[in-house]
C-alpha cells in the first residue's frame, strides 16, 4: 500500500496531474525561459530545487501553520527560499546565474509551488511532501525541456546550445546541430511560437491519454464475447 | 572552570525537562487546540518572518563579499574584451576617473572611466555607454579607446533587442560590432557616422535598423564625450 502511494504520487507529478499538461500552472516562467532546451533546464532544474524544499518545510511546520494565515506563510517561506537561491547562486554559481538569474526571481510567481503547499504539503508527512516535489518538479523539468528542445530545433536547427555553460565543460556532448545550415525561423524563438508549441504537446499529451483510456476497452470485448 | 558533577546533572535533567516541554508542546493534538487562537496565529506569522529575516541577512552578509568579486571579475573580463592586454600593465578596476556625461545621452549622468596606463603613461581608456533608445530599451555597451581617438574595440553587454534580428549586436552572434575597430571622429566625416541606410558606412541587419542605427548614433556620442573630456582624462600632455 505504501509503496502505491508512492507510485500514484510519482505518474500524478510526471504525468496524469503534471503542473503544465493537466494543472496549467505556471506557463509564465514556461514560456519565458524555453527558446532554447538548456534554458529549459537550468529552469527546471532551479525550480525542482526550490519546490523540494518549501514543500518539505511547509509540510514539516504544517501543525504550527493556522488554516487562517497559511497562504501569508506559504508566500513568506517561498519568497525566501527563492532569494536564498538567488543569492547563493550569484556567489557561487555566478556563470549559471548570468544564464539564469532573471528567471529565478520568476519563481517567487510560479503559482504551482503555493499550488503543491496548499494542495499537497499542507496535508501530508515530509515524507510524502519531499516525493511530491521532487515528482512535481521532474514533470515541470521534463516539459521545459521538451518545450525548449522543439521550439529550439524549429527556430534555429540547434539542440541543447550552450550546455556546456551551463552544465560543465564536459557536458559539450549535448550540444548538437540537428539540421545544418538551417535559416532560422524566429516566430518559435518568440513567444507566440511558445503558445503554439505548446499547444501541440497538449494536444499530443491528451490524444495519448484517449489511447491509454481506450486500450482497456478493446481488451474487454473479446471476455465478454467469451462469456456468452 | 570546570562546573561540578551535581551541577552537570541539575543542567541536564532541566535540559531534559524543557526537550521533554518542547515535545510536548510540538505535539500535533497540543498545536490543533492552540491553532484557532489569534494570540498564537499573530506569533506564528511574526515567528516565520524574524526567521526568514534571520536567514536572508545572514545569507547576505556573509555573500556580499563574493559577489563583488564575481561582478569585479565579470568587469574585467569585459575590459579586456575592449583594451588588448599588452597595451597596459595596471589595474584597470583601480585607475579609474568619474566625468560628468549628462549632455551625451549615454544613459548615465555621471560616467565611470577606466584608465589604461603602460609604465605609468596612460595608453587607452574605457567606459560604458548605452544607447537608451534601442528597438526595445537601452543597449548596454562597453568601449576601448586609444588615447589618439580611435576605437580599439566595443561589446554589447546586455540589451532586450529582438531574438534573431536584432541581437546581431552580440559578438557571439555576428562579427558587426568589429566594424567599429579603428574608426574615429578624425578619420569619418559626421556624415559617415550612420548605418547605410542612412548615407553612413556602417551595416544594417535584414530586418532590423533601428538596433545598428541608434548602436552607432551612441557609439559616436562616446567618442564626442572623450573628446570633450580628453583633458581631464589624459592630462597636461
Amino acid at each position: 500500500m505504501f509503496s502505491d502511494t508512492y507510485r500514484k504520487i510519482a505518474l500524478d507529478g510526471l504525468w496524469n496531474n503534471n503542473i503544465v499538461f493537466s494543472q496549467n500552472l505556471a506557463l509564465c516562467p514556461l514560456l519565458a525561459v524555453t527558446g532554447t532546451a538548456t534554458n529549459g533546464l537550468g529552469m527546471g532544474l532551479a525550480t525542482l530545487a526550490v519546490i523540494i524544499a518549501s514543500n518539505g518545510l511547509i509540510s514539516l511546520a504544517r501543525h504550527l501553520i493556522p488554516n487562517e494565515i497559511r497562504i501569508p506563510i506559504f508566500v513568506l517561506l517561498i519568497a525566501a527560499l527563492v532569494t536564498l537561491v538567488d543569492i547563493l547562486m550569484n556567489a557561487y554559481a555566478h556563470e549559471l546565474y548570468k544564464v539564469l538569474g532573471l528567471f529565478i526571481a520568476l519563481i517567487v510567481t510560479n503559482c504551482a509551488l503555493l499550488g503543491r503547499a496548499e494542495a499537497f504539503a499542507s496535508k501530508q508527512p515530509v515524507k510524502l511532501a519531499l516525493w511530491d516535489g521532487l515528482m512535481m518538479g521532474l514533470g515541470f523539468t521534463g516539459v521545459l525541456v521538451a518545450l525548449g528542445a522543439v521550439r529550439e530545433i524549429a527556430a534555429n536547427g540547434t539542440l541543447f546550445a550552450h550546455a556546456s555553460v551551463l552544465l560543465g565543460e564536459s557536458f559539450t556532448f549535448l550540444e548538437m546541430t540537428v539540421i545544418p545550415h538551417y535559416q532560422g525561423f524566429l516566430l518559435m524563438a518568440l513567444p507566440p511560437g511558445g503558445f503554439i508549441m505548446l499547444a501541440f504537446l497538449i494536444v499530443g499529451k491528451r490524444l495519448i491519454d484517449q489511447k491509454l483510456a481506450a486500450k482497456p476497452a478493446e481488451v474487454s470485448v473479446p471476455v465478454v464475447a467469451v462469456t456468452e | 572552570m570546570k562546573p561540578s558533577p551535581e551541577t552537570l546533572q541539575r543542567w541536564q535533567s532541566q535540559f531534559a525537562h524543557y526537550q521533554q516541554w518542547l515535545r510536548d508542546w510540538l505535539e500535533p493534538s497540543h498545536l490543533a487546540g492552540l491553532r484557532p487562537r489569534l494570540e498564537f496565529q499573530t506569533g506564528v506569522l511574526a515567528g516565520f518572518a524574524l526567521i526568514a529575516s534571520i536567514l536572508l541577512g545572514v545569507t547576505n552578509c556573509s555573500t556580499e563579499s563574493t559577489i563583488q568579486q564575481r561582478l569585479d571579475e565579470d568587469l574585467n573580463a569585459s575590459l579586456a574584451e575592449v583594451i588588448p592586454a599588452d597595451w597596459h600593465d595596471n589595474d584597470l578596476l583601480q585607475d579609474t576617473l568619474t566625468v560628468a556625461s549628462s549632455e551625451f545621452n549615454i544613459g548615465a549622468a555621471e560616467t565611470i572611466v577606466y584608465l589604461a596606463k603602460k609604465s605609468g603613461k596612460t595608453t587607452a581608456v574605457c567606459f560604458k555607454l548605452t544607447a537608451p533608445d534601442g528597438y526595445s530599451g537601452a543597449i548596454n555597451m562597453i568601449i576601448g579607446i586609444a588615447t589618439d581617438g580611435t576605437i580599439l574595440g566595443v561589446r554589447v553587454l546586455s540589451h532586450k533587442e529582438t531574438p534573431g534580428l536584432g541581437d546581431k549586436i552580440e559578438v557571439a552572434k555576428s562579427d558587426w560590432i568589429h566594424a567599429f575597430v579603428g574608426r574615429s571622429l578624425a578619420n569619418l566625416t559626421p556624415a559617415q557616422w550612420a548605418v547605410k541606410k542612412d548615407g553612413g558606412v556602417f551595416d544594417q541587419f535584414a530586418g532590423a535598423t533601428i538596433t545598428p542605427r541608434k548602436s552607432v548614433q551612441a557609439i559616436n556620442r562616446g567618442l564626442q564625450l572623450f573628446k570633450a573630456r580628453q583633458a581631464q582624462l589624459l592630462g597636461p600632455e
